[in-house]
C-alpha cells in the first residue's frame, strides 16, 4: 500500500531551521532557528554557501537536540543542485553514513518519510533529515545569470534561501511520526517550467487522497494542511482539482510558499525550493505542534521532477508529492529540551569547533 | 477518460487561471526607459560631436556607443542594472544595453569557473543566439542584395 502506518513509536526529537535575509524579513521570522545576514556565509561561491548551510544545520539540529554527532545513525537528504552535490559534499565532513535522496521540492518529506520507516523497523535510533536551498545556486543552474536584467512571468516563483534538518528519533517528543505516503509521479502535461504549481498541483491532488483513503481521516481530521510550494496559483489549483473528487479543503489547508514571504515583497507567486517545506516544517510547524496548538498536521511536499536538458528538448513537467502525518503526543513527559524558538535569541555553533569536538569524542 | 484529452482540459484550465500581464503598464514602462536610454546616448553624441569636432560622424557614434557599453557594464557588475531590466523589460533589452548586459552577466557569474571554461565558454550563452541570427541574416540579405 502505498500509505505506511508506523507500528512503533517514532518521533521528531527537534527540528532546526536556517533562512536568508530574504525570507528573514517575512512573516515566519520569529520561528525560524537562525537568519543568515550575509547570504554568501563567508564562502567563495554560492554552491560552497550551500554546502555550508546544510552543515550547520544538521551540527544545529544535532546539539539543539542535545545529542552528538556520533549518536546519529544516518544522515538522509538531497537538494535541488545537479547530482545532489550540496547533501554529498556535506555528508563528506560529517563522517556519518549518508543516504541521498532526489525529489526536487519534495525532498524534505522524502527524507523524513525515509528515515521513520527505519527508526520505525528498528535500522537506525536517530537519524538526521536535512534538506535546503539557495536562491543564487538555483537561479543559475535552473535560470539565468543573476544579474541579467530579465522579467519574470507573473507566475514565476522565488526560490528561497534556508533549509531545515529534523531529527527522527526513537526518544519520545511530543511530535509523533504517524503514517506517510509516497506519491506516485503524475504528470498533466503542463510544460512552462515558470509554473510549477500548476505542474505539481495534480500530484499533491493524488497524494492527499491516497491519503485520506488509506488512514481513513477527514480534511476536518487535521488542524492544518501543508503542502510544500505550490504558491498561490497552485494552491487554488489544488483546491479545484481536490473539489473535484469531492474533498472540500477549507481553512485548514495553507501552502508554506505562500506563508514564507512578506506580502510586499516581489516573489511574484510565493517561495519554492526544497528549503520552503524544510524551513517552515522544523520552525512554525514544530512549534505550534510543541505548544499544543496543532494536535494533527498534514504535510505534503511537492517537487516538480524535471531538468534543464528535458525542458529545452520540449518535455513535460512530472509532479510528484510525499506526505507525512504528525501528532501531537500529549502525555510526553521526558521531553528533553522545551527551548522556545527564538530566532533573535539563537546563537548559530561554530561548527569547525563543533566538528572537531565530535570528531575527537568519536 | 484518456490521458490525452485530460492534459489538454487541464493545460485550458490552468491557462484560464494564470494571471495576464498588463499589456499597457508594461508599454509604457519600456517606451519611458527605452526612450531614456537613446535620449542619454543622444546626449554623449552631441557631447562628443561639440568637444571633438575632428572627429567624422560614425567615429561620434562608435565613441558613444562604447560609452554606452560601458556603463552598462558597470551597473551590471555593481547590480544595479538587473532592477533596472525588470522594471522596464524590453525597453532595457532592444537598446545595445541589453546586450551589453546579456554579455557581462554571465561573464561575472560564471567567473568562478575560471576564465576559459567559465568566462570564455560561458560569456555567449545569451548573446549568442543574437549573434548568429545577425550573422545569418546578414549572409542571407547580403544573397539577395547581390542577386538583386
Amino acid at each position: 500500500m502505498q500509505t505506511y502506518k508506523l507500528k512503533n513509536n517514532v518521533y521528531i526529537l527537534e527540528g532546526f531551521t536556517m533562512v536568508g535575509p530574504l525570507e528573514g524579513k517575512g512573516p515566519l521570522k520569529d520561528y525560524f532557528d537562525y537568519v543568515i545576514q550575509d547570504d554568501t556565509l563567508k564562502e567563495k561561491t554560492f554552491e560552497k554557501a550551500e554546502r555550508k548551510l546544510l552543515y550547520d544545520l544538521i551540527i544545529n539540529a544535532v546539539d539543539k537536540a542535545g545529542l552528538k554527532l556520533c549518536d546519529i545513525d544516518f544522515f538522509v537528504g538531497g537538494d535541488l543542485l545537479n547530482q545532489i552535490v550540496s547533501s554529498s559534499y556535506t555528508a563528506r565532513e560529517l563522517n556519518i553514513p549518508f543516504i541521498g535522496l532526489y525529489s526536487a521540492c519534495a525532498n524534505m518529506t522524502e527524507s523524513l518519510a525515509i528515515s521513520s520507516i527505519f527508526v520505525d523497523n528498528k535500522v537506525a535510533n536517530n537519524i538526521v533529515a536535512a534538506t535546503c536551498t539557495h536562491f543564487s545556486s538555483a537561479e543559475r543552474q535552473y535560470r539565468f545569470p543573476l544579474e541579467l536584467g530579465n522579467q519574470r512571468p507573473p507566475t514565476a516563483q522565488w526560490t528561497i534561501t534556508g533549509g531545515g534538518a529534523s531529527i527522527v528519533s526513537n526518544i519520545p517528543s511530543k511530535i509523533r511520526i504517524d503514517s506517510v505516503t509516497f506519491g506516485k509521479v503524475i504528470d498533466y502535461g503542463i510544460s512552462d517550467v515558470n509554473n510549477m504549481g500548476a505542474a505539481m498541483a495534480p500530484a499533491a491532488c493524488d497524494t492527499i487522497k491516497t491519503h485520506l483513503e488509506n488512514t481513513k481521516h477527514k480534511i476536518s481530521d487535521y488542524d492544518i494542511i501543508l503542502t510544500g510550494d505550490l504558491g498561490k496559483l497552485g494552491s487554488e489549483i489544488l483546491i479545484d482539482l481536490m473539489e473535484h473528487e469531492n474533498i472540500i479543503l477549507g481553512q485548514n489547508y495553507s501552502d508554506c510558499g505562500c506563508m514564507i514571504y512578506d506580502k510586499t515583497e516581489k516573489v511574484f507567486m510565493g517561495g519554492s525550493g526544497a528549503g520552503c517545506s524544510a524551513s517552515v516544517l522544523n520552525s512554525y510547524v514544530l512549534y505550534k505542534m510543541k505548544k499544543g496548538d496543532f494536535k494533527r498536521v498534514l504535510m505534503v511536499s511537492t517537487g516538480a521532477l524535471m531538468s534543464t536538458t528535458t525542458s529545452q528538448q520540449g518535455d513535460t513537467i512530472p509532479g510528484i508529492a510525499h506526505a507525512i502525518e504528525l501528532v501531537y503526543e500529549a502525555n510526553c513527559d521526558n521531553f528533553p529540551n522545551n527551548k522556545i524558538i527564538k530566532a533573535k535569541n539563537s546563537k548559530l555553533k561554530n561548527s569547525k569547533t563543533k566538528a572537531k569536538n565530535n570528531k575527537s569524542k568519536i | 477518460m484518456d490521458k490525452d484529452k485530460r492534459n489538454i482540459n487541464y493545460n485550458i484550465y490552468v491557462e484560464s487561471k494564470v494571471p495576464k500581464t498588463r499589456a499597457w503598464p508594461s508599454l509604457i514602462k519600456a517606451f519611458i526607459l527605452g526612450g531614456t536610454i537613446c535620449a542619454i546616448g543622444q546626449g554623449f553624441f552631441d557631447m562628443y560631436t561639440y568637444f571633438f569636432p575632428n572627429l567624422s560622424e560614425s567615429e561620434v557614434s562608435t565613441c558613444m556607443l562604447m560609452s554606452i557599453i560601458f556603463i552598462t557594464c558597470l551597473l551590471t557588475g555593481i547590480g544595479v542594472y538587473d532592477v533596472i531590466g525588470a522594471w522596464g523589460g524590453a525597453g532595457s533589452v532592444i537598446p545595445i544595453t541589453g546586450f551589453s548586459n546579456s554579455i557581462s552577466s554571465p561573464a561575472i557569474e560564471f567567473k568562478k569557473e575560471g576564465i576559459i571554461y567559465g568566462i570564455c565558454v560561458k560569456m555567449f550563452t545569451i548573446a549568442g543566439p543574437v549573434i548568429v541570427c545577425g550573422v545569418v541574416g546578414s549572409i542571407v540579405c547580403g544573397f539577395i542584395g547581390y542577386f538583386v
